[in-house]
C-alpha cells in the first residue's frame, strides 16, 4: 500500500530519454527512488515465433531488426550459430571482413550510446559530434552493402559481397579520424566537473553482484569483471588479433563510460590489424544450396556492443525452417539490473543509468 | 514467404548421446556421483554438453554447479524453453550456463508437462528472474517460488501463450474481443 510520503511516477513509454519504448514506474520519496518497476514489451514483434516460419537464409534479414543500432553483430551471431550447427567452415577472408564489420558496428553503436547518454545528462554538443562519426561509418556500410541501418550483410557460410575497391583505404582513413575524435570526446567529458558529478558513484554495482544479476558487456566490465567473449571464446578472426579489454574498477556510471570510450580505441586497433592482414580467397564457404542443418541444437554467443548476444537454435533436421529460434538479448538481461541500480538515487540518475546500461528496445522486446 | 515444409512434428529434441570415445567433463561425473538419479540423460552435439535433469533435483544441481570448484558456473546466460507437442511432457526448459573463472559452458534441460511447475533458479542465479518470466509469459510454464511471476513481453491481460506450437502465428483472431462495446463491458465488470 501507499505510504503518504511516496509518489508513484510513470516514466512512460513515450519519453525522450528512455531510448525507445520503455516504461519505468518509479516509486519516489521526494526525488529519491525507492523502487522502479520496469515494464517492457511495447516493441514485442514476436521475432522468435516468426523465425519458426522463415527460411534459414531469410532469418538473417530479421536478425537485423533486433538490435538495429548494431545490425551486423546480430547477423554475425546468427550466421555463426548456424555454421556451428552445420559444422561449416568459413574462409579466412570472410572471417577477417566479418571482424572488420563487427568492430565498425561496435564503434557505431558506441557513438550512438555516447551521443544519447551525454545528451540525456545534458551535454548536447557531444550528441552532434558522436553522430558525425556514426555517419562516416554508415557511409562505409552503404559503400559495402548498400544499406545504412539494416545491412543483411552476412550469409551462412561467409559474406555475400567482397569489399568494394578502395574501401579498405576509406576504413583506414576513418580509423585515423576516429582516433582524433575520441580524444575530442575525452576532452569534452572525461575531466568535466559536471560530468564527474553526474556519473561518479551513480549506480555502483560490484563485480559479483553484476555477474549474479546477469550483466554482460561493457556494463559488466565497468565493475572490473574480465569477461569478453572475443577473448574468452574467440569467434570470427579475433584470435588472430592483439587487443586489450578495458576494465573499470568502481562499477559506477563513470567507469562504464570510460570502458566504452577505451573500446573505441581498441576497435580501431583491431580494424587496422585486420586490414593489414586481410587474406585473399573466397568470401563464402562450401554451403549447400538448400540450408538444412542436421537435427540438433546449440547455443552460441558473440560479444555484441551491448554484451553477450546468444542464439539458441534447434533444428529438427528435416524442415527448411528452424524448430526453435531463441535470441538471448544482452539488453534484456542488462535491463534487469536497472531496479537494483537506481535504488536510492535521484530521478535524474535514472536517466543516466538507463543510458549507462545501453539498451536497445528492439533487442529487449524482440 | 517461405512455406515451412509440411512434415510430422518431431517427437522430441534430438539430444544425441556423447560419442563413446569422449569422456564427460569431471564436473558432470561429480554430479552423477553426488546426485544419483538426477541425471536422466547426457548429450553432446557440436561441442556442447547438455545434461537432462530431473525437475525435482534442479535447484540442488544448480547450486552445486554454481559453487563447486570444478564447475563454478556463476553466470546464467539464458533460460528458455522449447515446445515438443507430441511428447507427454511437452516442454523442455533449457538453462545455458557459463563459468567466468573457468571459461566453460554447459546446458541443463528439464522436462515439464503442461501445467507442471518447475522450481525456480532465481535464488541460485538472480539473472534468471526476467528470463523465467519470459518463459512463463510465452509458454505458460509456472516457476514455483519465483518472486514476481507475471507477464513481461505480452500485455498483462493477454490470454494464451504465444510461443507454444499450437498458438497461431497470426494471433488469436476470434479470441480477441473485436467489439469495443464488449471490451468496455468487461472493464466495467472489473472496476465494479
Amino acid at each position: 500500500m501507499f505510504d503518504t510520503n511516496e509518489l508513484v511516477i510513470n516514466m512512460g513509454p513515450q519519453h525522450p530519454s528512455t531510448h525507445g519504448v520503455l516504461r519505468v514506474v518509479l516509486r519516489l520519496d521526494g526525488e529519491r527512488v525507492i523502487d522502479a518497476n520496469v515494464v517492457i514489451g511495447y516493441l514485442h514483434r514476436g521475432i522468435e515465433k516468426l523465425c519458426e516460419y522463415r527460411d534459414w537464409g531469410q532469418i538473417v534479414l530479421i536478425t537485423d531488426r533486433m538490435d538495429y543500432i548494431a545490425a551486423a553483430s546480430n547477423n554475425l551471431g546468427y550466421c555463426e550459430t548456424v555454421e556451428k550447427l552445420m559444422s561449416l567452415e568459413v574462409p579466412p577472408r570472410a572471417r577477417y571482413i566479418r571482424t572488420i564489420l563487427a568492430e565498425l558496428q561496435r564503434i557505431a553503436s558506441h557513438c550512438l550510446w555516447l551521443g544519447t547518454h551525454a545528451m540525456d545528462i545534458g551535454a548536447m554538443t557531444v550528441f552532434l559530434y558522436a553522430f558525425r562519426e556514426r555517419e562516416l561509418i554508415l557511409d562505409l556500410f552503404e559503400d559495402y552493402c548498400g544499406a545504412r541501418l539494416t545491412y543483411n550483410a552476412m550469409r551462412i557460410g561467409g559474406l555475400p559481397l567482397d569489399i568494394p575497391p578502395r574501401w579498405d583505404a576509406k576504413v583506414r582513413a576513418f580509423c585515423d579520424i576516429l582516433d582524433e575524435k575520441v580524444n575530442e570526446y575525452e576532452e569534452l567529458l572525461t575531466h568535466n566537473r559536471i560530468w564527474l558529478e553526474r556519473t561518479r558513484r551513480v549506480g555502483v554495482i560490484s563485480g559479483e553482484e553484476a555477474v549474479a544479476i546477469g550483466l554482460s558487456g561493457p556494463a559488466l566490465r565497468g565493475s572490473g569483471v574480465a569477461r569478453d567473449i572475443r577473448k574468452d571464446e574467440p569467434y570470427a578472426a579475433y584470435a588472430d588479433f592483439e587487443f586489450d579489454v578495458p576494465l573499470g574498477s568502481d562499477g559506477d556510471t563513470y567507469d562504464r563510460y570510460l570502458v566504452r570510450l577505451e573500446e573505441f580505441r581498441q576497435s580501431t586497433r583491431i580494424i587496422r590489424q585486420a586490414l593489414d592482414g586481410l587474406p585473399e580467397g573466397p568470401i563464402i564457404g562450401k554451403v549447400p544450396r538448400l540450408i538444412k542443418p542436421p537435427a540438433g541444437e546449440t547455443y552460441h554467443a558473440i560479444e555484441s556492443p551491448k554484451g553477450e548476444l546468444g542464439y539458441f537454435i534447434v533444428s529438427d533436421g528435416k524442415s527448411n525452417v528452424p524448430y526453435r529460434f531463441r535470441v538471448r538479448p544482452p539488453s534484456f538481461c542488462n535491463l534487469q539490473a536497472l531496479p537494483r541500480l537506481v535504488k536510492g538515487h535521484l530521478v535524474a540518475d535514472v536517466v543516466a543509468l538507463i543510458g549507462s546500461i545501453d539498451i536497445v528496445l528492439g533487442e529487449v522486446d524482440r | 514467404m517461405a512455406e515451412p515444409t509440411r512434415i510430422a512434428p518431431p517427437a522430441g529434441p534430438p539430444d544425441p548421446p556423447p560419442p563413446a570415445d569422449l569422456p564427460p567433463p569431471d564436473f558432470i561425473r561429480a554430479i552423477e556421483d553426488r546426485f544419483p538419479g538426477a541425471v536422466q540423460k547426457l548429450s553432446y552435439w557440436v561441442g556442447d554438453w547438455t545434461i537432462v535433469l530431473d525437475a525435482g533435483r534442479l535447484v540442488d544441481v544448480a547450486t552445486y554447479l554454481r559453487d563447486a570448484p570444478g564447475a563454478l558456473f556463476t553466470f546464467c546466460s539464458d533460460v528458455t524453453a522449447s515446445d515438443w507437442p507430441p511428447r507427454p511432457k511437452r516442454f523442455d526448459v533449457v538453462y545455458s550456463l557459463y563459468s567466468i573463472p573457468l571459461r566453460h559452458r554447459v546446458r541443463l534441460k528439464v522436462q515439464a508437462g503442461d501445467g507442471d511447475a518447475v522450481p525456480t533458479v532465481t535464488r541460485v542465479w538472480p539473472s534468471a528472474n526476467w528470463l523465467e518470466r519470459e518463459v512463463f509469459d510465452l509458454f505458460g510454464i509456472v516457476f514455483a517460488g519465483h518472486p514476481d511471476l507475471r507477464r513481461i513481453l505480452m500485455p498483462d491481460d493477454w490470454q494464451g501463450h504465444p510461443q507454444r506450437k499450437d498458438y497461431p502465428l497470426e494471433g488469436p483472431g476470434e479470441l480477441l474481443i473485436e467489439d469495443p462495446v464488449e471490451w468496455l463491458k468487461l472493464r466495467q465488470a472489473d472496476i465494479e
